[in-house]
């Protein structure tokens, strides 16, 4: 993974003493609390339910076992002994002390961590698939990209103030795994006709209030390009982005406004200008970055572990385990691995320190010593060989990280909600512990095969509610938690945006609806079919007929996404 | 007079920003020294302007582009760009394309909302000179024009990103 040198070292070690300063003129009284609010925010720090919360950046998800073991004890020291991974392949701390806030950013710089720009109107942290470098299907790693790209974006004097945030990831392989359709800059490695390679640059998706997908602006731009082209990009947005109502202010709505056409021309038009300028990527910087991704020592191993194969054969659990949790990897006799944080009763996505503890240490024992962060808020260990499967399972099962669901049902994505966060309208995570107990059967689970339900406490979609099989959204009527549930959504290649099916549910009901919803599946789907491929062949009446049955639903819920039309 | 800072230090300043209340026009305006006019008021009277024969200053609003001005730098002594509040951020693009696209080598001020943790960034855009909001302390705020030492990305100060200084 990337480490870095002095330079990286000390931009970090100024940005907490600037942060420290900010901080201590808040508490003297000469900076005011709405002047510190952007500030504090591209330090990860907002002002929550309960006190602040703190963000942590985890560049395209990627940590080092030291990495995670310092977290674990930041988490000890300083707040409530767990952590929370997000959909930015972030970490969230819900329970710091406003004051010591610089102390936690002065330790995380001793690991080469910070918190910068994981909130704010500015560009945020970058993400990509979190197989990258091992998986089959992927052109090339995308990882050296993403870090030309965090370092561009760090502290970038032109966009620290833009309408609104900017979110950016990146993908290069067959499969997209980083849902770049729903970022404001997707970006895939792509090669051209004669070889050259480059990325195809999609824009103006995003999830939120206005649900959109992102849409091509450029079919090739050859690597050298990247930074000068995304800076005209950003120009553009940044001139010319609403900034008169922040519901507004998202690039899709210029996009949408403009016009792709129009949208690709103006960006065209500025790049002129730039183009080939000094910050034309050069092959040595890439290069530099690169040779930090430089694969680990893999041993010469047979594709087809016995031992392994025979475990396999004769532990039903373990070969559940495998079945959803291991993946191929482009080396043979290794593979990736997922752990589970979407255990029963627990909070999605939430960690302990004593878990972060023993991934750090599976992590150096079975995957020299790295490890990455999802955006299903799941952990990933990228190198194990097939004949440590056995053990990591039996490791990670002691910690509660060996749940057999990965894709399945209760592997939900799930915002922290209204028990956290000033922005919800609605609680997310007992709705998420009320299914999961609904369907604690893994047997059933497994017969049910990928399904992806993601739920979101409010409209800024935190939980990708838009793009699951079934996505809830919680809503706020008349002070009440309601729900509104949306069916056909999907991520990845064919990146589809649910629908949503009716009048919202209370809490109670959104279990029983999810099951109506799972049994129109079950009843008519065929040998070979998903939930998604049954939904697509069927369409929404059948899905939405079951979830109102027996339910008197007066046509009273104002429909949450009112702004559709934009 | 008033303090603003420039070139890195502190120094009294004469400039004037002049404004038009809601519904005035470029009419209204009395011409006098030192006075930092509003793009309308160029607009609707260069030529006079340039008959007084004294140095000429201008500002831009956040939504005026420098378009408008980018064939008239030759006669300005000082070009400012208004932060209505400092979270709008259209001022820093402004600023680099008035000095890397323009060839604007004058005073550029920010003036508006102006504060000692923006100024870094403003520096870097190519600003020299910042009208520090009148009740912050102007001294404090000199500070936050170095809180780094380094710098990623190519931006006025710094023509050349890191990468290509690094591999050097």
């Amino acid at each position: 993974m990337y480490r870095y040198d002095s330079i990286d070292q000390q931009l970090i070690n100024e940005r907490v003493a600037q942060y420290r300063g900010q901080i201590a003129r808040n508490l003297a009284g000469t900076l005011s609390d709405d002047e510190l609010r952007p500030l504090r925010l591209q330090n990860g720090l907002y002002i929550q339910r309960h006190g602040p919360m703190l963000r942590i950046a985890i560049p395209y998800g990627l940590l080092a076992a030291d990495q995670l073991r310092k977290l674990a004890d930041i988490s000890r020291r300083y707040d409530k002994s767990v952590g929370h991974f997000t959909t930015r392949q972030n970490m969230q701390l819900n329970w710091p002390k406003f004051e010591e806030t610089p102390e936690i950013l002065g330790e995380l710089a001793t690991v080469e961590m910070h918190a910068i720009q994981t909130s704010g109107n500015c560009i945020r942290n970058i993400t990509t698939d979190p197989f990258a470098g091992v998986a089959p299907d992927e052109l090339t790693d995308p990882r050296p990209w993403c870090e030309v790209l965090r370092q561009w974006s760090t502290f970038h004097p032109e966009f620290a103030f833009l309408p609104r945030k900017f979110k950016i990831a990146v993908n290069a392989a067959a499969e997209d795994r980083a849902v770049i359709r729903a970022h404001d800059v997707g970006l895939e490695i792509v090669t051209n006709e004669s070889g050259e390679i480059g990325v195809r640059v999609f824009a103006g998706g995003g999830m939120g209030r206005t649900p959109v997908i992102g849409k091509v602006v450029r079919e090739f731009l050859p690597r050298q390009h990247l930074l000068t082209y995304l800076d005209a990009l950003l120009r553009v947005y940044n001139r010319y982005g609403r900034r008169d109502n922040m519901y507004k202010a998202r690039i899709k709505i210029l996009v949408n406004a403009l016009g792709v056409e129009e949208f690709a021309r103006q960006v065209e038009e500025e790049w002129a200008f730039i183009k080939d300028g000094p910050a034309t990527l050069t092959d040595g910087e890439f290069n530099r970055i690169a040779a930090h991704f430089a694969p680990p020592a893999y041993e010469s191993l047979p594709a087809n572990d016995t031992a392994f194969d025979e475990a396999v054969a004769g532990n039903k659990a373990f070969a559940a385990w495998v079945k959803r949790s291991v993946r191929p990897h482009k080396v043979p006799g290794y593979a990736a691995v997922t752990l589970s944080l979407k255990a029963a009763g627990v909070a999605p996505g939430d960690i302990s320190d004593v878990q972060m503890d023993a991934v750090a240490d599976l992590a150096d024992r079975f995957s020299f010593g790295e490890l990455r962060v999802t955006h299903e808020q799941n952990v990933v260990l990228a190198d194990v060989r097939q004949r440590d499967l056995l053990e990591v399972w039996t490791l990670a099962r002691a910690q509660g990280l060996a749940t057999a669901n990965i894709g399945l049902l209760t592997d939900m994505i799930c915002c922290p909600g209204g028990d956290l966060c000033a922005l919800a309208n609605a609680r997310s995570v007992p709705i998420a512990q009320a299914i999961h107990q609904k369907f604690d059967d893994l047997d059933y689970l497994h017969d049910l095969g990928d399904i992806s339900l993601n739920i979101s406490g409010c409209m800024n979609s935190c939980g990708h509610h838009h793009v699951a099989n079934i996505g809830v959204l919680g809503v706020d009527k008349n002070n009440e938690e309601w729900y509104q549930v949306t069916v056909g959504g999907q991520q990845g290649n064919a990146t589809t945006l649910g629908k949503v099916i009716g009048p919202s549910f209370s809490a109670e009901e959104v279990p029983d609806v999810v099951e109506a919803l799972v049994n129109v599946y079950v009843e008519n789907r065929t040998d070979s079919e998903r939930f998604i491929d049954t939904f697509q062949r069927l369409g929404i009446e059948p899905f939405k007929e079951r979830a109102y049955q027996g339910r008197d639903r007066k046509k009273t819920a104002k429909q949450a996404t009112g702004e559709a039309n934009v | 007079m008033s303090k603003i800072i420039k070139n890195g230090q502190i120094v009294e300043d004469a400039w004037q920003v002049v404004k038009l209340a809601e519904g005035e026009t470029a009419d209204a305006v009395t011409f006098g020294a030192n006075q930092l006019l509003p793009l309308a008021v160029w607009q609707a009277r260069k030529d006079e302007i340039l008959a007084l024969g004294a140095p000429i200053g201008v500002w831009l609003d956040s939504a005026e582009g420098p378009e408008a001005i980018a064939g008239d730098l030759a006669h300005f002594a000082v070009v400012a760009v208004n932060f209505p509040k400092f979270a709008d951020g259209r001022g820093y693009s402004t600023a680099r394309l008035l000095r890397e696209r323009y060839g604007y080598t004058g005073e550029l001020r920010a003036i508006g909302d102006v504060l000692h943790d923006q100024l870094f960034f403003m520096k870097r855009c190519g600003f020299d000179a910042y009208a520090v909001r009148a009740d912050k302390d102007i001294a404090a705020a000199l500070a936050g024009l170095n809180d780094f030492s380094e710098t990623y990305q190519a931006a006025v100060d710094q023509p050349q990103p890191l990468f290509r200084r690094r591999a050097a």
